[in-house]
């Protein structure tokens, strides 16, 4: 518990400024539903942008699986950067244990991205 | 091992949300005038004045803006999901704002028999804090296209995550080697060791690449596919105006900022200065500051510089030459700080 409160008093300043950053955000997003200027809705004017047609867009349309494949991939590498950041601080005080243990882990994930690679899920398409 | 950052004293809660405050105003303050520096600056690259008309050197021109936006028609498309499109840049701010607490403007000082460390937070998870705020700002963007009901909008927003999440792995993986250097995850602690030298001459290929990656997460040119007018109209924010608008912007120039300081932290010595300077510890954030006008100054002048990307040759960048590079960086560091 008094750990707990430890950490909280550490971050009291992010959480004013998070408190700030609300505020703001808050007021720059509703700003113009109090100033601004009043018209009559006008269904013509209020239609999403579109080069000349009249937009049939929905939400749910389709788009390209590059997307999904990247977004996969993206994990794949932030789980490696997060667990590389506790041992890259203490690289130096454990020596060359830790460092045989940092190459071949990375090893084994660049052999995971060149079959990635090969497998040609880096082509956008 | 260190489960915090050497913080063994407490400032009073209040000093805390006051110096919260003061940095939050002078960054408030510090912002207006930077769109004004940069379209300055702009005008001049292209033999041109820029912005001179509204009060001394056009300085006056954010707050006539401001006005102009605020009276804007709250406007949003049929289609678009009211509460989601109002919420989505708010999150944006709040994402960037937060990030502003960990930049190091000095180290802890005496003012008036306390001690105060002239910082938001000095934590022990240091770059991993920006870069989770970075994580949900994600949702400040794709809300943002998703919510507009508009194609151009979501295509946008999905280009934006996906240039977004390609980038920060090698944001991440560049600052392994200062991390291995330092020892500590402490931005304070970062800049302490960098006394004997500054990073980016030992670690000049993760500083190159971190300025990279840097360009591309906040969008700037060459990297800011994301709103590419030529094919995109607007990108995420196609739909948005009035102060919608300004509030993506807003965030745009913040981050912007809280990047240009975490290279001046990680790699430029933060308030250090070169030849053995060392000057009262009431000049340190100006000297943070100007290393920041600096990272601004080439913000701005690569924009006016370099032609845009195409989005295959982006994606094929991020992936296939920064990412091998970072963890070359990464590998090659950690094999001779150990020997």
């Amino acid at each position: 518990m008094i750990k707990l409160l430890n950490v909280l008093r550490d971050y009291l300043p992010a959480v004013v400024f998070l408190i700030l950053g609300g505020a703001v955000g808050g007021l720059f997003s509703t700003l113009n539903l109090l100033t601004g200027v009043r018209t009559r809705p006008n269904l013509n004017r209020s239609t999403p942008y579109e080069c000349g047609l009249p937009s049939e867009i929905q939400r749910g349309f389709r788009f390209g699986i590059s997307f999904y494949l990247i977004a996969m991939l993206f994990i794949l590498f932030d789980i490696e950067v997060i667990f590389i950041y506790p041992i890259a601080v203490e690289l130096r005080s454990f020596g060359g244990f830790a460092l045989g243990e940092t190459i071949t882990f990375v090893i084994l994930l660049m052999i995971a991205f060149i079959y990635v690679w090969r497998r040609g899920a880096l082509e956008w398409k | 091992m260190i489960a915090f950052a050497d913080v063994n004293y407490f400032e009073p809660w209040w000093i805390q949300i006051v110096k919260a405050l003061l940095i939050f105003l002078v960054i408030f303050g510090v912002l207006p005038l930077l769109t004004v520096y940069e379209r300055k600056l702009l005008g001049r690259f292209q033999h041109r004045y820029g912005p001179n008309r509204v009060g001394p050197y056009g300085l006056m021109q954010p707050l006539a803006e401001i006005v102009k936006f605020a009276r804007k028609e709250a406007f949003r498309p049929t289609g678009s999901v009211g509460f989601l499109f109002r919420l989505a840049p708010a999150i944006s701010i709040l994402t960037a704002v937060g990030g502003l607490a960990l930049i190091p403007w000095g180290n802890v000082q005496n003012i008036l028999g306390t001690r105060i460390g002239l910082y938001g937070i000095d934590v022990s998870i240091g770059p991993l804090y920006v870069f989770a705020l970075g994580g949900i700002s994600f949702y400040g963007i794709l809300l943002g296209g998703w919510a507009s009901g508009s194609k151009y909008s979501f295509l946008g927003s999905m280009r934006a995550a996906a240039q977004l999440i390609s980038y920060e792995v090698s944001q991440g993986l560049a600052l392994v080697g200062v991390l291995i250097t330092a020892q500590t995850l402490s931005l304070t602690g970062i800049v302490n060791a960098q006394r004997g030298m500054w990073y980016f001459i030992p670690q000049i290929v993760g500083f190159l690449i971190f300025m990279v990656a840097s360009f591309a997460e906040t969008n700037r040119a060459p990297f800011d596919l994301v709103e590419a007018d030529a094919e995109l109209v607007g990108g995420y924010f196609t739909e948005y105006g009035g102060t919608g608008f300004v509030a993506y912007l807003f965030a745009e120039y913040v981050n912007m900022m809280v990047v240009s300081a975490m290279a001046a932290t990680l790699f430029l010595g933060g308030w250090l200065l070169p030849f053995g300077i060392h000057p009262p510890g009431w000049v340190d954030p100006f000297v943070v500051l100007a290393k920041m006008m600096l990272f601004m100054t080439l913000f701005i002048w690569i924009r006016a510089t370099l032609p845009r990307l195409r989005y295959d040759q982006l994606m094929s960048f991020g992936w296939k030459v920064l990412l091998p590079l970072a963890t070359l960086n990464l590998l090659v560091t950690a094999i001779i700080v150990v020997h």
